[in-house]
């Protein structure tokens, strides 16, 4: 197990260095000038020798190899660097707003789960039957539906009928639970909907499979109740597959709800993130990059491990 | 007629109750308003965007400003009184008495210099985006603390506006002293509110400053600005989680706002210091022959442009090169005279296909580069419809901020639509825009006119207000002959807040008003 979990951590780092020189040097070929739209934006009068002199003051007339060696340094030491736009340090940057992000996250995952699967065990159980059609049309229409429109759908809905909309700013949920949800429970349910429609197709179609197995048939052929043969037969091995779309679909949300974070206003990573890229900050583009990266190796490997905790054939030895 | 109504009202108040107008202010209360945008510094004198200046000015006072209510008055804000010598080539000013700053210390005129050095000489590392405003000032002087003394290398009729610029906020000489660059990441002036805390991509928020020179002001405990996208506010408007938004809304938001705060609604309209241009490369053929580009500016139809435009998105009327309605710009009847402005479109349509023809451009195909968002977005539409009326075929390539400037500033561009946006109507704070590309950062035509900088300079010199708007008038008459940019339409500026905030200001631009000292809520 330890052997296998080295093995894997060893070639996340080659995975990453990957990703990392991609993302630095596509990013220089984008065209757009952090400093320009700086001192120029909105009626600056600077001269250009003024964006000369901060442009050098950033390390950006210096060449690229160096700029690169110089993050990677700065990486190696946990010194993620300072963004070009505020001046402040990356690091505190994210960790301002990584706290809302996972918490929205966790929360569509588990509304998320709480939905999918007994709708998408449901769905197979009767399959081809009115039921499965009515969790069908919900699950395809969460597929269909963004999450950001319905999110907008849900802000239209409280200010119409309630004339409320969710606050604005983040309260961490110790300070002010009632705050803190009465602010993020609408973006995780309109993330976790669609959430869920992913992760209810695959449980359906896994049950489905799974119901056609040997095993399945060898269990009622024993005399074993129906409901154990679905919950302790087919379940524990349908699950795998739906277990690395939740993990997958988690790792997407850390930088992916860049739509609906602007919907509801949350200063989360997603918005972070296409801030900084408007802005063509770099140094925080890069490394948010490289940190979704990291948390979809990491989730990843959780689902690997996951795997062997809930399928006994799977071995790491 | 509707152009003539907005050019005629500085501002118009469309809903202003009129209880609400004779009540006393109320003291108490945290006014929460919506600002899109992160600011890149703390520092006033080092950038000109919005979102530091509506940030920072609860927090600064500046030696003088533009009165509130009566804009372009000028009145002193640190400044108690001052005179200006019969040549123009002194100007005294003496400081308010115990003036405090938020860490106790007391202004003095040390204060102001080592301000104003600062933005005229920036140390080493320091950034100063006002520099070119002062270029005529000789020295800062202080006979006494309490008073300063500009003197100055040679007459500039715009030095009084300059003084009242809202970016010239009052450092603490002492702050100064110990680090040049302090501003960029502190906050502390002698405004009616002291810095509390900036949790980037959230909020800002300011307390109430006991000690605020203005006797028995602000009137508010403090205030939040609270960061969120144009989308996010209009929710957050609507659904009284703010109380304001001050820089502006276009008409389909203020109607969304409107509907969902019914009576609790106050919506303030004004003509906004902020024009939409076509600019085009002077330095890429064709647009270096100057019957191109003519042909290009005659073929829009402004004025029918603004009819419809305007119910559409933040564009409003059609201008010459400062603001329509201000004491600066030209009435209607002379702007028909300029080429693009007449009202007969078949006529200015044949003219420009003349000039194509025998510019040799008649088939011409060109790409007009534009921001990816409104009212650019539209502004961009409407111009290429316009152009293709006159066999010109355009494609649209519409780019984020930083690619926007990126490539105009580089001159990888045919012609742009740009914009530009000034805290005054003062002629040299917007001719500026349009002078040489040698003299001129922001004239991104990239050409070079000695005409129009000897018109510049000139006018900036003339203290007379008639030889000097007679001068504008040469200056944009000679612009619009050469067309290397040319104003489409001006924007409409439209403040959207709930009637509870009282005492805020309306005003042509959204980078003045904004110390929120005579702000106040009343109850609901």
């Amino acid at each position: 197990m330890l052997r296998y979990l080295t093995k894997r951590i060893l070639l996340m780092i080659p995975t990453l260095l990957g990703v990392a020189v991609l993302t630095f040097f596509m990013l220089r070929v984008v065209p757009g000038d952090i400093v320009e739209l700086k001192l120029r934006g909105d009626g600056g009068t600077v001269t250009q020798e003024v964006i000369d002199r901060e442009r050098t003051r950033l390390g950006l007339d210096k060449p690229l190899v160096i700029q690169f060696a110089d993050w990677m340094k700065g990486l190696a030491t946990f010194d993620f660097g300072t963004s070009m736009w505020t001046g402040r340090p990356v690091a505190e940057e994210i960790s301002i707003r990584i706290g809302l992000t996972l918490q929205v996250a966790v929360m569509a995952a588990i509304i998320s789960v709480l939905i999918a699967l007994p709708l998408g065990t449901i769905s197979a159980l009767f399959r081809d039957t009115w039921i499965d059609y009515v969790v069908r049309v919900v699950t395809i229409a969460g597929l269909a539906v963004p999450s950001f429109w319905l999110g907008m759908l849900m802000i239209m809905g409280l200010l119409t009928y309630f004339h409320w909309s969710p606050p604005v700013t983040y309260t961490p949920f110790l300070t002010d639970p009632l705050a803190n949800m009465s602010q993020l429970i609408w973006p995780a349910l309109a993330v976790g909907y669609r959430y869920s429609a992913v992760v209810a197709r695959m449980v359906r179609s896994s049950i489905i499979e799974v119901m056609k197995e040997d095993y399945i048939r060898t269990a009622r052929a024993k005399g074993v109740f129906e409901r154990l043969v679905v919950g302790r037969h087919a379940m524990r091995n349908a699950l795998l597959p739906a277990i690395t779309v939740v993990g997958l679909e988690f790792a997407f949300l850390i930088g992916g709800l860049v739509v609906t974070e602007q919907v509801f206003n949350l200063n989360g990573i997603g918005r972070l993130f296409v801030e900084a890229v408007s802005r063509n900050d770099f140094i925080i583009v890069q490394t948010l990059v490289l940190l979704i990266a990291v948390m979809f190796t990491v989730v990843n490997l959780l689902v690997d491990l996951l795997y062997g905790v809930l399928d006994p054939r799977i071995r790491f030895a | 007629m509707k152009a003539l109504t907005l050019l005629s009202a500085a501002a118009v108040l469309l809903a202003l109750p009129a209880a609400a107008q004779t009540e006393t202010p109320r003291r108490g209360g945290v006014l929460n308003w919506a600002i899109a945008a992160e600011p890149p510094t703390y520092d006033c004198h080092a950038t000109g965007t919005f979102a530091v200046m509506q940030r920072v000015a609860p927090h600064y006072s500046t030696l003088m400003k533009f009165e509130p209510g009566n804009y372009p008055n000028i009145v002193g804000d640190l400044a108690e009184s001052w005179t200006v010598s019969p040549d123009s080539l002194t100007y005294t000013f003496k400081l308010r008495p115990n003036v405090k700053f938020h860490d106790g210390s007391v202004l003095t005129s040390a204060d102001l210099k080592a301000t104003y050095d600062r933005i005229i000489n920036p140390p080493d590392g320091v950034i100063s985006n006002r520099q070119s405003s002062f270029v005529k000032v000789a020295s800062v002087e202080t006979p006494d603390p309490q008073t300063v003394v500009f003197k100055m290398k040679e007459v500039d009729a715009s030095m009084m506006t300059n003084f009242a610029s809202p970016w010239n906020c009052v450092y603490s000489a002492a702050k100064l002293k110990q680090d040049p660059n302090f501003p960029a990441k502190n906050v502390m002036g002698t405004g009616p509110f002291k810095f509390v805390e900036h949790v980037a991509g959230s909020h800002w928020r300011g307390e109430r400053f006991e000690d605020y020179f203005r006797k028995g002001h602000p009137y508010l405990d403090g205030f939040r600005a609270v960061t969120m996208s144009s989308s996010a506010m209009t929710n957050a408007l609507a659904g009284r989680q703010v109380d304001a938004e001050f820089r502006g809304f276009s008409p389909t938001e203020r109607d969304r706002i409107v509907r969902a705060l019914g009576k609790d609604a106050k919506v303030q309209e004004s003509s906004w210091l902020l024009h939409m241009i076509v600019t085009f490369n002077t330095e890429k053929k064709p647009f270096d022959d100057p019957r191109v580009r003519r042909a290009l500016s005659l073929a829009i139809d402004r004025w029918g442009g603004s009819a419809s435009l305007s119910k559409i998105s933040s564009l409003g009327v059609p201008g010459g090169l400062v603001r329509p309605g201000s004491e600066w710009s030209a009435s209607p009847k002379e702007m028909e005279q300029w080429p693009g402005y007449g009202r007969d479109m078949a006529a200015n349509r044949a003219e420009a296909r003349r000039l194509l023809k025998e510019a040799g451009q008649e088939n011409l195909t060109l790409t007009l580069m534009d921001r990816n968002i409104a009212p650019y977005v539209t502004a961009g539409i409407f111009v290429i419809d316009q152009w293709r009326q006159i066999g010109v075929k355009a494609e649209h390539q519409q780019v984020e901020l930083a690619s926007w400037y990126s490539l105009q500033n580089s001159g990888q561009f045919e012609a742009f639509i740009d914009s530009f946006t000034q805290f005054s109507d003062d002629p040299s704070n917007v001719l500026y825009k349009y002078a040489s590309y040698d003299r001129s950062p922001v004239a991104v035509h990239r050409a070079t006119d000695r005409e129009l900088d000897a018109l510049f300079d000139e006018q900036a010199r003339t203290a007379d207000k008639a030889k000097r708007i007679a001068l504008v008038r040469r200056f944009e008459k000679r612009l619009f002959e050469q067309a290397y940019s040319v104003p489409l339409l001006w924007w409409q500026r439209i403040v959207v807040m709930n009637d509870r905030v009282q005492g805020w200001t309306m005003s042509p631009t959204h980078m003045i008003y904004q110390d929120l000292g005579d702000v106040w809520l009343a109850e609901k």
